[in-house]
């Protein structure tokens, strides 16, 4: 069985995890889906490798779950992240929202992937021309409600 | 005691490993465990202020109390999605 959270180094199969979430009763299913983008910050990229603190990741994931679950009831949720080497246009996440009506899914996966960025330890190592990277983003604090809010304030706009 | 430290990203690249086996004074909290290893990798320093840590894979404060065992992983700020 597919779990609600993942961290993986198997490429993710979109179909797969979308049949993997229950849709009895819902209207609707939202998929997001993060690629390896060619390009960041104006530089030529190559691929990435992502890393993660795996235990406290998947830890992370299940939070957010967790913190959708509160404000959106009705929404049946899946996170998979990958990590590892990955080329340009490979998924990097998936978020797949069920819901009743669309509006919840649709801001339950923007939701979802806002604090993901805020909040669960992975890192990607950029690979571009001329050099590598870390890419370092938001200092991670679970309890920052402040970052919650402005996560749910960006999901509900 | 013992400490086991976990370093990430670019704190594991300034470290030259994932992974060390630290002393630490009974009574030590995570501060104190991030200090001694700023001293043995200065460069470090310039994160003082953003990292995040965690005890035994659990978010978790610098003025937290370590216990002989523990894995304390100190982590730079996050880039997933």
């Amino acid at each position: 069985m597919t779990p609600p959270t993942a961290i993986t180094t198997a490429a993710l199969d979109v179909a797969a995890l979308v049949r993997a979430v229950d849709v009895t009763g819902t209207g609707a299913v939202s998929t997001f889906i993060g690629l390896v983008r060619d390009n960041n910050l104006g530089r030529r990229v190559l691929h990435l490798e992502y890393e993660a603190y795996e235990p406290l990741a998947r830890r992370g994931l299940d939070l957010i779950l967790e913190e959708a679950r509160e404000h959106w009831p009705a929404v049946r949720m899946l996170i998979h992240h990958r990590i590892g080497r990955m080329d340009i246009g490979e998924a990097s996440v998936v978020i797949v929202a069920a819901s009743p009506h669309r509006a919840d899914a649709f801001a339950a996966s923007r939701y979802a992937i806002e604090r993901i960025k805020q909040i669960v330890p992975i890192w990607k190592h950029e690979y571009f021309d001329g050099g590598d990277v870390w890419v370092e983003g938001a200092t991670a604090d679970p309890d920052n409600a402040e970052a919650r809010e402005k996560a749910m304030r960006i999901a509900c706009a | 005691m013992r400490v086991t430290v976990r370093l990430f990203a670019r704190l594991r690249d300034i470290a030259g490993a994932g992974e060390l086996t630290r002393d630490a004074p009974s009574g030590a909290n995570v501060g104190a465990v991030w200090a001694s290893l700023v001293a043995d990798y200065p460069e470090l320093s310039a994160y003082e202020k953003s990292i995040s840590c965690a005890v035994n894979a659990d978010y978790s404060r610098f003025t937290a109390a370590v216990r002989d065992g523990d894995e304390v992983a100190f982590l730079p700020p996050v880039s997933g999605g």
